[in-house]
């Protein structure tokens, strides 16, 4: 018994080793760029399809470990030409900004793999000589896991040394502190955050190839570990290398023996370790305060809406109740379909835009909106009316738990425990096989049959989402909104005067978080089903592009955001190739346009009323 | 050797920085005075491309410096002191020096680690603490030796007297006078007159963004409601 015991905690330190070098590589990227790096899992991706290349071409002991090395080199010069082309432009953009210019890298590196690699998943050959399994207290472990136990502190060693004994580790070292000052005194900035870069890439692509003996190389790799890394970088401390080497350790050693438990409580364990820690030492175990935040602009007032403005919405409002007349089919769908992304979006855009709490984890509320519609219907057999208030009061309650942890931090750690909040929904909806229904989802979930005349439902999404978007606007403009707006630029001063800050915005987090829930019962009638990735990351990070698409300045942009998302997506969903040319489409705005399309449309005006001869 | 000439500076939408024109000579000590908030630091961080300036233009040596990225300053041989004392506070005085090293140049004197330690004593009893546990005053001493790392020409020491006790501040009085005594050129911004006089050749006061007065102490002394408008409390 103690040999098994033994033996599932090598497995543990094992799988340590290649989370450490991920997350390491994570964590030195945003110490001294302030980037969190969404594209990092597919640089680990990448490192490990490299790999499989090279070790199944070049032969032997020599060829295996080359292969590896060379690999993980590969993966510094891609991370050095994404470093260049993309992140260099938007350094001082807001991180909401990095994030999704890495998300569009994701889907880019996605598609570049399957082009190349195909979909199968690949097995790559064990390390040569260290293929076979030695017995410690009698129990099998594999040789392979005994020298990954090993590279991992050998590593950190590696990087201890490249940090304190050299001018390149010094250098780094202070521009995490400050920035500016290490260019004041001659450093060139590029140089060092390229060089950074690759660095974090390499370890990357040495923790993906390190992995090819020893699980399938496929292409889900990359969202599968981003979140860990994530969470083991917030756990150590963003920015600190020695907290993301501990923070590995305790995340996969907990794994392995909380499997012996609860099979299932891989999925969610790191994220409620993750929460525990955050609650206990708000910017992790080895972070300090200054590395809570990334770069901030100050937002402009919210003008209210002059009157041409309130007759453009009549007139749009009008409009949108007459569509029913024009068409009954595919217009009425993708009318529903604005109307849920609209008010998802736009709720997103309460939280973030006027209560300046970013949040990488909203679907979470939506999601819960929908599943709680689905199962009032399914399991409870209540009316569709009912059903549909319940999702809402459901996802008031979700952010209710989850928002009291959240407005505890701000920044990049109150992003990540949303994300973790996420996550941890995700994680339940996906194993909770009896109640959700797991990966099958739920199904059959139809509007009342008085409403199941697609023009009456899509009347009823008007008014649900219409009513939603009015009371958004409402908030922005109340006394609590501008509360909610004090606070987010300076949380410190609007204490000061007497305020209490947390509160308002534990209040605005369960607003937003019961608005995305309306967005979601209404969706879920109207697409008849629901899965689990309604709250996965890939749909947060669909909420932050609407967001960003339209400019997080304005109450408007959200709503353009929206529309402009669901448009394009689907266009680009027919295409061939849709991931990548979504990701171009959306580094082409990030870089071209970083005040949204409203912002854009704006600024196009300006010029041209600039160049009218006056 | 530094020519700054009507420059406008703004943050967002105030307007910081109006027509300011000013010039230092080679191993000349500027004093650029003015009260809180009358323009120094911005001054400061324009020559140094911390702030792009609107308009007007920075010449350094001959070469048209305006609005070049801090480094490209710094290579060229500006050299620049911050006034907060932004020490990078989990390095150690020694690698807090390592950061501010550069090649020496023909046209400047050069400092080593040595000579410097030398200059400021109590740093070299401290060279392996980190800097964040230095008291003000050290912290002070460290980022001026950290900028002479650098070999610059010219050094722009923003309010080095500010905050700190009086036997550091005669302390940082003497070692102007080595940096002038070695020919480097040097601007430093002030709110104390008496302080400035003691270190200067040459003052400038600057109020509300704009140049109010330009030449030396005996031209201040012979209109004293200049001071007084300009720099009493």
């Amino acid at each position: 018994m103690m040999g098994f015991y033994f033996a599932q905690l090598l497995t543990g330190l094992a799988n340590a080793s290649s989370l450490f070098l991920i997350a390491s590589g994570l964590s030195i990227i945003f110490g001294v760029t302030r980037v969190v790096n969404f594209a990092h899992g597919s640089l680990y991706m990448l490192g490990a399809y490299i790999a499989y290349s090279l070790v199944t071409t070049l032969p032997g002991v020599f060829g295996f470990w080359t292969g590896v090395i060379l690999a993980a080199v590969a993966t510094a010069f891609i991370g050095a030409a994404i470093e260049i082309l993309i992140l260099r432009r938007i350094y001082h953009s807001p991180e909401l900004f990095q994030l999704v210019a890495t998300f569009g890298v994701v889907l880019i590196v996605q598609d570049a793999a399957l082009a190349i690699w195909g979909s199968e998943d690949l097995l790559g050959p064990r390390a040569p000589l260290l293929d076979r399994a030695v017995r410690i207290f009698g129990e099998p472990i594999p040789e392979y896991d005994l020298a990954l136990i090993v590279i991992g502190p050998v590593v950190l060693g590696l990087i201890w040394l490249l940090f304190q004994r050299t001018r390149w580790g010094i250098l780094v070292r202070a521009a995490t502190q400050d920035r500016e000052m290490v260019g004041a005194l001659g450093v060139n900035q590029h140089v060092l955050f390229t060089s950074t870069f690759m660095v974090g890439s390499f370890l990357a692509g040495l923790g993906g190839a390190l992995q090819v003996p020893r699980e399938s190389v496929n292409l889900l790799m990359d969202l599968n570990i981003i979140g860990q890394a994530f969470v083991v970088v917030v756990i150590g401390g963003m920015g600190s290398v020695t907290g993301a080497f501990v923070a590995a350790v305790i995340i996969s050693v907990a794994n392995a023996f909380g499997v012996l438990v609860w099979p299932q409580i891989s999925l969610i364990l790191p994220f409620l370790v993750m929460a525990v820690v955050l609650i206990v030492r708000p910017y992790g175990l080895f972070g300090t305060p200054a590395s809570a935040h990334g770069a901030s602009v100050p937002e402009a007032p919210l003008r209210a809406m002059p009157p041409a403005g309130i007759a453009v919405a009549a007139i749009v409002a009008v409009g949108a109740a007459l569509l029913p007349l024009a068409d009954d089919g595919f217009l009425l769908v993708l009318g529903i379909d604005l109307l849920v992304a609209m008010l998802f979006a736009a709720s997103l855009h309460l939280l973030m835009g006027v209560g300046g709490m970013v949040s990488f984890g909203h679907a979470a509320y939506f999601g819960l909106g929908a599943y709680a519609a689905a199962l009032a219907v399914k399991s409870l057999g209540l009316p569709m009316l009912p059903a549909m208030l319940l999702g809402p009061v459901a996802a008031a309650f979700g952010a209710m738990v989850f928002g009291w942890f959240c407005v505890r931090l701000s920044g990049v750690y109150l992003a990540m425990l949303t994300l973790a909040a996420a996550q941890i929904l995700w994680g339940i909806t996906f194993q909770w096989q009896s109640v959700t229904g797991g990966d099958d989802g739920i199904l059959g979930v139809w509007p009342a049959r008085w409403a199941s005349d697609r023009a009456v439902y899509f009347y009823i999404a008007l008014a649900l989402c219409g009513a939603g978007l009015l009371i958004i606007r409402r908030i922005a403009h109340s006394p609590f909104g501008y509360v909610l707006r004090g606070g987010r630029d300076s949380a410190l001063r609007a204490e000061a005067i007497g305020i209490d800050l947390k509160a308002h915005q534990w209040l605005g987090f369960i607003l937003a978080g019961a608005l995305a829930g309306v967005a979601g019962s209404v969706f879920v009638f109207s697409k008849g089903s629901v899965f689990p990735d309604t709250l996965a990351i890939g749909h947060s990070v669909d909420g932050l592009i609407m967001v960003l698409l339209g400019g997080v300045q304005s109450l408007l942009g959200p709503l353009f955001g929206a529309a402009a998302f669901v448009l394009i997506e689907d266009w680009v969903m027919r295409l061939d190739h849709w991931r990548a040319i979504f990701g171009v489409i959306i580094l082409a705005i990030v870089l071209l346009a970083p005040d949204g399309i409203a912002g854009g449309v704006g600024r196009l005006l300006t010029l041209l009323r600039l160049r009218r001869p006056a | 050797m530094l020519e700054v000439t009507a420059l406008n500076t703004f943050y967002g939408g105030a307007h910081i920085l109006r027509d300011v024109t000013l010039a230092v000579g080679p191993h000349e000590v500027l004093a650029l005075l003015g009260r809180n908030g009358a323009g120094k630091s911005t001054t400061m961080r324009s020559v140094m491309g911390l702030v792009r300036p609107r308009s007007g233009r920075v010449t350094f040596a001959g070469a048209d410096m305006t609005g070049a990225a801090p480094y490209k300053a710094c290579r060229a041989g500006l050299g620049y002191v911050p006034e907060d004392r932004r020490v990078f506070r989990e390095l150690t005085v020694a690698e807090n020096l390592e950061v501010g090293r550069r090649e020496a140049r023909p046209d400047a004197p050069s400092w080593s680690v040595d000579q410097l330690f030398g200059l400021f004593p109590n740093l070299a009893e401290r060279r392996g603490t980190a800097a964040g546990r230095l008291s003000g005053g050290e912290q002070q001493m460290l980022t001026i030796a950290r900028t002479l790392m650098g070999n610059p020409r010219l050094i722009l020491l923003d309010e080095p007297s500010e905050g700190i006790s009086p036997l550091i501040v005669e302390q940082m009085a003497q070692v102007i006078g080595e940096m002038k005594s070695r020919g480097l050129a040097v601007m430093v911004s002030e709110q104390n007159l008496h302080f400035a006089r003691l270190v200067a050749d040459r003052a400038v006061i600057i109020e509300k963004g704009e140049v109010r007065f330009e030449g030396t102490f005996a031209a201040l002394d012979a209109a004293p409601e200049i001071a007084r408008e300009t720099l009493a409390l």
